[in-house]
């Protein structure tokens, strides 16, 4: 079966329980501002996804838990935090690609446009062409450029003909000028950042409303970084973005808000220490093991 | 992990901030005891030295510049360097003042005194005492500290106004004092203004405790 819920194909909204808004207003009373402290800030705006109590486990392994969290439409949101602190896991549960992984278990309920997404009846492959994912790697196929950006596609079978939809999707990826002309070229003979927007344009191909990006640019030299982030801002009006990286200073230059994770020790499950619009997390972090992470006074 | 080299260095810029900080202090001091006691070489000698204190703000906005761009602080250690940039402005400026304060010496030096100094010398103590406090509060990060000294300011004002209405009657009264007074005026004008520039420096340890950025000096003057 290739077809999510009816609900969500139809995009009818399962109500839910109003959760407690945390942001300031001019007339907060005291009571909300202290409320206002906590560091975890569920932003005020429509969420794509709301999970709820999240948990990952691999095995006996527990990879993450608790994780309560809303991710806005259009925006982009950064998760951060150290190695094994579960960001990746974290990401990875949003399209279901945790489970390719046998031994994966996911607890909680991860909703999105109000459907759960680990519903019995949801197909997992539908789940990923809605909520696409672009890798840390380049992974072109050994195919010509036309062909990796259609190849998704057409499987999913979105309309159109092969040449209208590379142009489309590699004009969004700002690749189309550099390759227009060398659409049957392998896309295995781009550069590493051209490959990488290749990759972006073939996950653009299916119309997912969402891009997961698992630390897109950590294999890019200084200049495709920042064309890619260019283009990360550029594509987040129309869709919506999550990106795991390594780089602060990246996920300051790119998200609108930002949820850092951490493993309490070595060897823990990863939970959410702070979650909230990018320039407080950067100027003025409300939890002290934030504040470590980010001016590197970690560990 | 730790940041040995980033840290001596905000360290080190923080120090030379506070070592301006004494300069532009004795130099308010000097400039109004040269005032009292009519000495023209020491009013030449806090002339000389403004420009030491200048010097200072641009090596310490230098130093800041370089932080910001090679070690891209983050949280606490860019509002950190954000205040150190702020107060060292406000320094050079009170650094100023104290200037202006000498240079009205040199004016009055051959003029007879128009009438002893109380309301000036008051002013200068009050606002050396905040300039303490507000360096206190800087080095604490206590901004309950910071908050009773913008207090303060209003003191500072108050006498401001006083001694502006005497001279003012002074030169009302006869016509010979207004040089003077108007001399004066600028002296005590230039102190309200020093007093002003240590709510800004109280401004910036708010900011860099709370991440605020605020007007916290609301005055009945």
């Amino acid at each position: 079966m290739r077809e999510l819920t009816a609900e969500l194909r139809q995009g009818v909204t399962i109500p839910r329980p109003e959760r407690p808004r945390r942001i300031l207003t001019p007339d907060a009373t005291a009571a909300e501002r202290v409320q206002s402290e906590d560091p975890i800030r569920q932003p005020p705006e429509d969420a794509v996804f709301r999970l709820q109590d999240v948990g990952l486990w691999y095995g006996a392994k527990h990879a993450i838990s608790g994780i309560t969290l809303d991710i806005p439409v259009n925006r982009v949101t950064a998760l951060i935090g150290p190695s094994g602190c579960g960001k990746s896991s974290l990401l990875r549960c949003l399209n279901r690609m945790n489970d390719l992984i046998p031994s994966a278990r996911v607890e909680g309920t991860v909703e999105y446009h109000g459907a759960d997404i680990y519903a019995k009846s949801v197909d997992p492959v539908e789940v990923r062409r809605r909520i696409g994912m672009v890798f840390q790697k380049p992974n072109p196929f050994p195919k010509s450029i036309q062909d990796n950006v259609v190849f998704g596609a057409k499987v999913n079978g979105i309309e159109g003909s092969s040449r209208e939809i590379a142009e489309r999707a590699l004009k969004q990826a700002a690749l189309w000028d550099e390759v227009k002309n060398d659409l049957k070229m392998s896309g295995l003979e781009l550069s590493g950042g051209q490959q990488q927007r290749l990759c972006i344009a073939r996950a653009l191909a299916v119309q997912p409303d969402v891009i997961l990006m698992d630390e897109p640019c950590s294999a890019l030299d200084p200049i495709a970084t920042l064309k890619i982030e260019d283009l990360i801002r550029e594509l987040v009006k129309e869709y919506t973005i999550i990106i795991v990286t390594h780089n602060m200073q990246q996920a300051a230059r790119v998200s609108d808000y930002t949820a850092f994770l951490l493993a309490q020790e070595h060897g823990l499950n990863g939970t959410l220490i702070e979650y909230g619009p990018t320039n407080e997390i950067f100027t003025q972090p409300r939890e002290q093991r934030t504040e470590d992470y980010i001016t590197g006074r970690f560990g | 992990m730790t940041r040995l080299v980033f840290e001596k260095q905000l360290a080190e810029v923080q120090e030379d901030m506070l070592v301006m900080a004494g300069m532009v202090q004795e130099a308010i001091l000097q400039g109004v005891e040269a005032l009292k006691t009519r000495n023209v070489e020491q009013a030449r000698r806090v002339i000389a030295n403004d420009v030491e204190i200048n010097n200072k703000r641009y090596e310490a906005e230098d130093k800041c510049i370089e932080l910001i761009s090679l070690q891209a602080p983050l949280a606490s250690d860019l509002r950190t360097i954000i205040a150190v940039l702020h107060i060292t402005v406000d320094l050079e400026r009170m650094g100023d003042h104290a200037e202006g304060i000498a240079r009205i010496v040199l004016m009055l030096a051959d003029e007879a005194p128009l009438k002893p100094y109380i309301d000036i010398p008051r002013m200068a103590q009050i606002a050396i005492e905040m300039m303490e406090g507000a360096l206190d509060a800087y080095k604490q990060r206590d901004t309950a500290l910071a908050r009773r000294i913008i207090d303060r300011d209003d003191e500072v004002d108050e006498l401001y106004d006083q001694l502006y209405h005497e001279l003012l009657m002074f030169m009302i009264e006869e016509r010979g004092t207004i040089q003077r007074a108007t001399y004066l005026i600028w002296v005590a004008h230039n102190l309200e203004r020093i007093a002003d520039r240590v709510t800004n420096i109280c401004e910036r340890v708010v900011y860099l405790v709370e991440g605020k950025i605020q007007d916290l000096n609301v005055s009945k003057y």
